[in-house]
């Protein structure tokens, strides 16, 4: 499913503290309820920690949990 | 819900019964449509109405004597619609439409005999449902003067003759009608019809008919009764026969429901507590087109909709109670796909409103409420719709808030004290005064600190429910089953409910016999009332409380919606929970209900009025004053209500009872401060300090965060449940600045290495 998309830009200002690096798309597995996801997020390449902005959260992320609720 | 639910619900709900005139006229005209239409100077539109409907419509429209009119609602505001001269105008101004075209043929011969306007009207109404229609008659002069005796040209009868022959009917005039002539066409039919109007009793007679079938002795043979003189009653007795005559072509009952085929009364009820007083416009003279506009527009387009217009719940999802209750019942038969009446179903207030004003008393609250259990029971609710709410209740029954005492220094009580969770929320200092001002002036009472249980109850939780009543039970046993003083509205009916066995008087009761406690405001004023719905049939309370403010000097102000027509905050129900935007909305409309400030008794309509920026007090702010708890004040954000909980708790133990408050978390020795956007972000996004608190730490001590390169902010984040709280900050010496929040509820799944 690519219900879930996220610019690049929105990460660029972002980089992780840990690992000092830059974050690039990963594909990661979202759930929620039933339902598994796979969403191209800004992960760290080394640690692999995800980053998921406050727009997706709020916008798409918001949605898909609502519209899942109701299935 | 079961199918016969469905179907005992939809019949309670009358909104789609027939207006009263459509039910008094015999033929069941559409004239609700056709007022509307004319209404709007629609005339060609409005014929459509009546053509459809009435048989020889350029005849009857004409010469009807609307006895439709003594059914109107409108009579007792001015008069009676004037349906009479209104079909009249249309039929003369109006563009001809071509007759109705015949069902397919039934194969089935009929027999009229005798064209008075009976004979003709059940000729036409049998040839429009695909009968083999021959009309035998001498001639058409029992029909034309029907027409001249009510000043009408008797040439119209010719056009609708001729559309008759369009339409296929065979007409057979000139023919001498003579008892033979009958007999012998009866042999060569399936069925006849009679018209006694136009044939004598000598000429064939077989005695006045059945009033329900217009049948004879004689099988197979109709006939009308030969004293009606109303020519739209004789057009129905001439669609009855044929109603008949068709029941018995098909070999099926002859009487089984046929009530609503003649003229009855509907169970429709429609209001006119809000139409204003207007006569009919004259029609001695005739309408010109604007006087029968004016004539159609005093219609009032009869509907019941009396919940609809009080609750801008139902309101707002476009339908009314009938429509609702297949909605749910659909919303449960679904098994795949989305059920699109989750939000409807979860944004009722239960406040009772529409029960009361309706004439059915239909209760959309309870409708809710079970459709809400059984989404429980299957697993279908939506996770976020109340969840926050549910964790708040059990943070008010947790280790944190909840407590039970007796009376400090004392072993037993003949009565507890019970504020209810959202007081001790919103103004913990006035719960602080009133438990103080309880316990000088009566003897030995406790106090019980936690919530009722209400959010599980609105959730549609029962087994929640009864572990949280079943928990408060047992605490209250534990202080020996004193007499519970109660003071918040939703608490007192809750409990009543919950607890039956217990003696429960409310606050307010009390207050009134012992009198205004001597710290209460002295202030007056004028101030306009707001009874919480979960009042509504509490009538000692209302007046308790009416009579405490008269005893602080207030004068009351009541606004349209009090008492038991009282209109919930929005917070009800968990509206505000399931649907924000929609609470927020009701709770600007309740804060337009007076131009005075508000004072009420229910803590939680105090702060969601209070959210509008309408002035509202709460009435323990009046009988235990303080300065912060002007009516002015905001209501208090999720956190700090929280956090005034636990504080109150806390104080009480070491003041009163000289006790150690619980011991803290770890997070809660995170120091942190809030830019406004990150305040304002997670009061709307239900985000409480104590997340924030859990991720600053989180991050504290792992080191897990981003950076931002451009102005160094730090974001990190942590699930503590089932949902993802995201912190953007910076540090500020061991402490820290937020400056946004957010949150997700989908599991990120791998991450971090
Ligand atoms: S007011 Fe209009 S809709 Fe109501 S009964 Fe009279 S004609 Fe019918
Ligand atoms: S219970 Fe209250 S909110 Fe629900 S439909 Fe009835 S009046 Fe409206
Ligand atoms: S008040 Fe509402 S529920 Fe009751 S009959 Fe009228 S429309 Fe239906
Ligand atoms: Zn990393």
């Amino acid at each position: 499913m690519s219900v879930i998309k996220i610019s690049v830009e929105e990460a660029v200002d972002w980089k992780c503290l840990p690992c000092n690096e830059e974050l690039v798309p990963v594909t990661v597995e979202l759930a929620y309820l039933d339902s598994l996801f796979n969403v191209e997020l800004p992960t760290c390449p080394k640690c692999g920690m995800v980053f998921i902005p406050e727009s997706l959260a709020t916008g798409k992320m918001y949605n898909v949990e609502h519209m899942l609720e109701d299935k | 819900m079961e199918q016969a639910e469905l179907r005992e619900l939809e019949s309670r709900c009358i909104q789609d019964e027939t207006p009263q005139c459509i039910a008094a006229c015999p033929l069941h005209v559409d004239a609700k449509t056709f007022c509307a239409l004319m209404g709007q100077r629609r005339v060609d539109k409005a014929w459509t109405i009546l053509a459809k409907t009435l048989p020889l419509p350029g005849v009857l429209a004409r010469i009807c004597d609307a006895p439709c009119k003594e059914a109107c609602i409108r009579k007792d505001a001015g008069g009676a619609i004037e349906m009479g001269c209104l079909e009249r105008f249309c039929a003369e101004n109006a563009k001809a439409v071509a007759p109705p075209r015949p069902l397919p043929s039934r194969r089935k011969r009929v027999t009229v005999v005798g064209a008075g306007l009976t004979g003709l009207c059940a000729a036409w109404e049998m040839t429009r449902r695909g009968f083999d229609v021959t009309l035998y008659c001498q001639s058409f002069d029992c029909a034309r003067a029907a027409l001249s005796e009510r000043g009408v040209s008797a040439e119209l009868l010719d056009k609708e003759i001729a559309s008759l022959v369009t339409m296929g009917a065979h007409l057979m005039p000139d023919t001498e009608i003579s008892s033979d002539l009958v007999e012998s066409l009866m042999e060569d039919c399936d069925a006849m019809f009679i018209d006694s109007d136009d044939v004598s009793s000598e000429v064939a007679d077989f005695g006045q008919p059945d009033g329900l079938t217009l049948g004879t002795q004689r099988a197979g043979v109709f006939t009308c009764r030969r004293d009606e003189s109303s020519p739209v009653f004789q057009a129905a007795a001439g669609r009855r026969a044929a109603n008949s005559i068709e029941r018995y072509t098909q070999g099926v009952s002859m009487v089984l429901k046929r009530e609503l085929e003649g003229p009855y009364k509907s169970r429709l009820f429609t209001s006119l507590a809000d139409v204003e007083s207007a006569p009919p416009v004259s029609c001695e003279a005739g309408y010109s087109e604007v006087e029968a506009k004016n004539e159609a527009k005093r219609c009032i387009q009869c509907e019941c909709m009396e919940c609809v217009k009080v609750c801008e719940y139902l309101h707002h999802f476009k339908g009314y109670p009938k429509v609702y209750a297949r909605q749910i019942y659909n919303n449960e038969s679904i098994v795949m796909g989305t059920r699109q009446a989750n939000t409807m179903i979860n944004s009722c207030m239960m406040c009772g409103l529409c029960e009361t004003v309706c004439p059915e008393d239909f209760d959309m609250g309870e409708v809710c409420l079970q459709a809400r259990r059984t989404m429980i029971e299957k697993g279908t609710m939506p996770q976020s719709a109340h969840e926050f709410a549910l964790r708040d209740m059990a943070f008010a029954n947790g280790e944190k808030s909840a407590l039970a005492r007796h009376a400090p220094g004392v072993q037993a009580s003949e009565y507890v004290f019970f504020p209810g969770c959202q007081l001790t929320a919103s103004g913990p200092d006035s719960v602080e005064a009133a438990y103080a001002d309880l316990r000088k002036r009566l003897s030995d009472v406790g106090l019980m600190l936690r919530c009722c249980g209400a959010p599980a109850h609105w959730a549609g939780r029962e087994a929640l429910m009864e572990e949280a009543m079943g928990e408060l039970r047992e605490t209250w046993q534990g202080l020996g089953s004193p007499k519970i003083i109660v003071a918040c509205p939703t608490c007192l009916k809750t409990l009543r409910a919950g607890l039956p066995e217990a003696e429960i008087v409310s606050h307010w009761s009390i207050l009134r016999a012992l009198g205004p406690a001597e710290c209460a405001s002295k202030a007056g004023g004028i101030m306009a009332i707001n009874d919480p719905c979960a009042a509504r049939h509490n009538a000692m309370l209302q007046e308790d409380v009416r009579a405490l403010l008269d005893g602080v000097g207030v004068e009351v102000v009541e606004p349209e919606f009090s008492g038991d027509r009282a209109k919930c905050c929005g917070y009800g129900g968990l509206l505000s929970e399931a649907n924000p935007s929609l609470a927020e909305s009701l709770a600007e409309k309740r804060a337009l209900a007076a131009e005075e400030d508000f004072v009420t008794y229910c803590v939680m309509c105090r702060d969601m009025i209070a959210k509008t920026g309408k002035k509202a007090l709460h009435l323990y702010d009046l009988l235990y004053p303080a300065e912060t708890r002007g009516a002015d004040r905001p209501s208090p954000g999720y956190s700090l209500r929280r956090e005034n909980r636990a504080r109150l708790k806390e104080r009480l133990l070491t003041d009163l009872w000289h006790e150690e408050g619980g011991s803290a978390e770890p997070f809660e020795a995170i120091q942190v401060r809030f830019s406004d956007l990150a305040a304002e972000n997670m009061e709307q996004r239900r985000i409480l300090v104590s997340d924030v608190q859990k991720v600053l730490l989180h991050a504290r001590d792992t080191g897990n965060m981003f950076v931002n390169k451009e102005n160094g902010h730090l974001l990190s984040y942590v699930r503590p449940v089932v949902v993802t709280y995201w912190v953007e900050f910076e540090r500020e010496g061991e402490a820290f600045l937020v400056h946004n929040v957010w949150s997700h509820r989908m599991h990120i799944m791998g991450g971090r290495k």
